[in-house]
């Protein structure tokens, strides 16, 4: 069934649909309507599940990270702040490895305060060991919501589903909304490897040494050390699993496409446009302009942010002449998180491309298209070269 | 509440198994042993960071024979509520879940998350061993911690501030069930336990919790210096049932009767050491004036 | 090392006795009941266990005679400090061991 709805609401019936059994959230701009939304759906009897509205973010994730260890499916969406009042959460959702699955509505992040859209929420808590995926349009926000679930419990760790507030989270956009048997199909019951039970009495999360010890039979047990190990080489298997189930979903559900990168018109491109989330559709516009004058130029969205997808980044663009970074977050003091990342990846490839990185959107300053042309135009010149320091699109200085 | 247990009747069955890390004589072993049989097996704990989390043993071995999950500092009552809410999910309401946290889990970084639970109406027990400062670090200040006792963040002069009163702030949440124990009368919070696994929603128990390392007493006196805290009328046993406040137990019996001079009990413990004379007859009629509403309070309802 | 997937993922424990090790070692005093005073070995029979109820450890048993588990009792002498009839002494453990070994 086709529906034109919010960004939000598309979320809220991905959520839905997965079945999930326990939600807790904290309202801020701009997830508020998903949240409203799952609390309707709860309190109109149309979903069954637990909907516990706490007192802050932390005790969101905290809900979500003890029900999740007794059993159930678990939900929670933030922005900003939220996330970052999360911060010591993420770690803790991530080390005991929980299958969560958390819709960030991005927006940036205080001081000052500002409630519109950039990535540097969800960006800074790029090393807490949780699994990101970006959004491009409604479509995907219920697809990946979806997928997310999937993901999360197959290498038990916890999944952010990003995408971008207000351009995505307030617009209405039409989308289809999967049929509940697919779903089924799709994503079968949570069932976890152990859940707290007294018949099964265990002590989770207690303090772990830095050697090995053994257990109560004798068997040696990892220590801290290799626990993080096996989180790390989790996380680089799931790049695996992300593939497979981007298969199976284009299977079941008829629709889907590449996991890691969404390219347009890159198949012959000389320059390629990178970015996140929904911006990549805004610069589809922006190379069919360009296109029009002879520039041989593409663009990509990442779909996956961590794990990071260096090698399929490797696949696609090692050929091309230029890469061109767009971002709406900062490492300050050093440059775009994404084009450090993405140099990073091509570092050992010979006549690698020119890596270009600018900043742009933050605090939702209006990105216009004749910007992002201009910055293409002036990119796609052979003497152009890579960046030395980020540039700033409409800095207005 | 219900008949009274004794020692000879309160269940041999054992929930904690011997050869933890818990300090020798240590008060909170006591709670939790007692406080474990009062709960059952049919239950979940939750707790945070804690002397509690040493207690029950570095990974891959637990001391505690029921599931236990650890949550970060400030998420106690938060994380029971996402175990209740993972139990009424799959049909399991009849297993109790159970919060245990220090006096710093509770008064300081814990408050916001438990004011949460008891405000949604929870159904969880909240236990807050008060060992009256950060033991587990090492004998740092708390909100609970007495006025005049020196910690290792109060080292010259001790803290200058009153202890928090915190079943009164959770009281005033109007829950059903608040009630202060101690380590020195085992049974009377054994029998607390079970009267709050009566009742549903939110519970609280505030069990003052001797600390042989953190107060300066040898170990042997564990038991007895909470006695005395109760005897000198500075900590009171009392239940708020459905808002009904009632001494019980041993401060019941006090009633009417003379209570030991608070300095019976500073003098037993070197972290009072820095109080002079008139600190200690300042907090005496401090005591003297809570005991005197307490007389009258009980008069009244006698009257009426 | 154990090859369990979820075992090695996370931090699970699993309940067994003596995680901090053999905590008798702990002790310099040594419990000792004089069964001729102690009341359930006096009267034969299921009585007091005080010194039972206030172990820490649950090192002391509820049976008549109560007895100790030295393995594990960390000489905190609560037991000897509650018993309400004196049964209770605590002894220096090198005199004990020192008996031991003759």
């Amino acid at each position: 069934m086709h529906i034109i709805e919010s960004g939000n609401v598309a979320a809220a019936l991905g959520v839905k649909l997965a079945g999930v059994q326990v939600i807790a959230a904290y309202p801020i701009t701009p997830q508020t309507p998903l949240t409203e939304k799952l609390s309707e759906l709860v309190d109109s009897g149309d979903m069954k599940a637990e909907y516990i509205p706490v007192e802050s973010e932390h005790s969101a994730l905290s809900v979500c990270i003890a029900a999740s260890s007794a059993g159930s499916r678990t939900f929670t969406a933030t922005s900003a702040n939220g996330l970052l009042y999360m911060n010591e959460q993420l770690h803790w959702a991530a080390g005991a490895r929980l299958p969560i699955v958390m819709c960030v509505v991005n927006r940036g992040v205080g001081a000052p305060w500002t409630v519109w859209n950039d990535h540097q929420d969800a960006i800074s808590q790029r090393d807490t060991g949780w699994i990101q995926l970006y959004a491009c349009d409604h479509q995907q926000i219920i697809d990946t919501v979806l997928k997310a679930f999937c993901l999360a419990e197959t290498v038990s760790s916890p999944v952010m589903v990003c995408y971008d507030g207000y351009i995505l989270s307030h617009t209405y956009m039409p989308f289809e909304i999967p049929h509940e048997d697919a779903v089924q199909q799709f994503l079968p019951p949570f069932t976890p490897e152990y859940k707290l039970d007294p018949k099964f009495p265990a002590n989770l999360n207690t303090v772990t040494l830095p050697d090995p010890r053994p257990d109560v039979r004798g068997e040696l047990a990892p220590g801290y050390m290799e626990i993080r190990h096996n989180l790390h080489m989790d996380m680089r298997r799931s790049l695996d699993v992300i593939a497979d189930i981007e298969t199976k979903f284009t299977d079941v559900f008829g629709r889907g496409g590449t996991p890691f990168i969404e390219p347009y018109r890159c198949e012959d491109a000389d320059y390629v446009a990178v970015c996140l989330g929904s911006l990549s559709y805004h610069l589809r516009d922006v190379i069919d302009m360009l296109r029009e004058e002879g520039v041989a130029i593409g663009v990509a969205g990442l779909r996956v942010y961590r794990p990071f997808p260096d090698q399929a980044i490797r696949d696609a663009f090692s050929h091309k002449k230029g890469l061109i970074v767009f971002e709406k977050a900062l490492s300050y003091g050093y440059e775009g998180p994404l084009y450090a990342d993405i140099k990073a990846a091509l570092y050992a490839v010979s006549d690698r491309p020119t890596v270009r990185n600018y900043i742009l959107g933050l605090g939702g300053r209006e990105i216009k298209t004749t910007q992002l042309a201009a910055a293409l135009r002036e990119s796609c010149q052979v003497s152009a070269g890579s960046t030395d320091v980020p540039e700033f699109i409409g800095l207005k200085m | 509440m219900a008949e009274q247990t004794t020692i000879l009747n309160l269940t041999d069955e054992e929930f904690v198994h011997p050869g933890n890390r818990a300090c020798s004589g240590c008060g909170l072993s006591i709670v939790y042993r007692v406080g474990l049989k009062a709960l059952g097996r049919d239950t979940i704990l939750v707790v945070p960071p804690s002397c509690l989390t040493v207690l029950q043993g570095l990974y891959p071995i637990a001391a505690t024979q029921l599931p236990c999950l650890n949550v970060t500092f400030a998420s106690t009552a938060a994380a029971a509520t996402g175990v209740l809410g993972a139990l009424r999910a799959q049909g399991r309401e009849k297993t109790t879940v159970a919060a245990w946290a220090g006096d710093g889990g509770t008064s300081d970084i814990g408050l916001q998350a438990l004011s949460g639970a008891c405000e949604r109406g929870e159904d969880l027990i909240y236990l807050c061993y008060d060992n009256e400062a950060y033991m587990n670090t090492g004998v740092q200040r708390s909100g609970t911690t007495p006025r005049h006792v020196i910690t290792t963040t109060t080292p010259i002069t001790g803290k200058h501030q009153k202890k928090k009163d915190v079943p009164a702030i959770i009281a005033a949440h109007g829950i059903d069930f608040v009630a202060t124990a101690s380590a020195a009368y085992p049974l009377d919070l054994f029998d607390k336990i079970k009267a709050a696994k009566q009742i549903s929603g939110p519970r609280y128990l505030h069990i003052h919790t001797p600390c042989p390392a953190g107060w300066g007493f040898s170990s042997r006196y564990s038991v007895k210096i909470g006695r005395l805290a109760v005897e000198t009328g500075l900590f009171d046993l009392y239940v708020i049932e459905n808002g009904q406040f009632r001494l019980t137990g041993q401060s019941q019996k006090m009633l009417g009767k003379k209570r030991l001079p608070v300095i019976a009990y500073f003098k037993t413990q070197s972290r009072f050491r820095g109080m002079t004379e008139d600190q200690v007859a300042q907090i005496q009629s401090e005591v003297d004036a809570k005991w005197a509403g307490y007389e009258k309070m009980m008069g009244e309802e006698a009257g009426c | 090392m154990k090859d369990e997937k979820f075992g090695c993922r996370k931090s699970y424990s699993e309940p067994g006795p003596g995680d901090g090790g053999r905590t008798g070692s702990w002790r310099v005093l040594r419990p000792v009941i004089d069964l001729t005073k102690c009341i359930p070995a006096k009267k034969n029979k299921p009585a007091c266990f005080t010194c039972w109820l206030y172990c820490p450890d649950g090192v002391i048993s509820k049976t008549v005679p109560p007895t100790i588990d030295y393995e594990y009792c960390k000489g905190c002498e609560i037991c000897a400090e509650e018993c309400p009839v004196g049964a209770i002494t605590m002894i220096e453990e090198s005199i004990l061991i020192m008996e031991e070994e003759e």
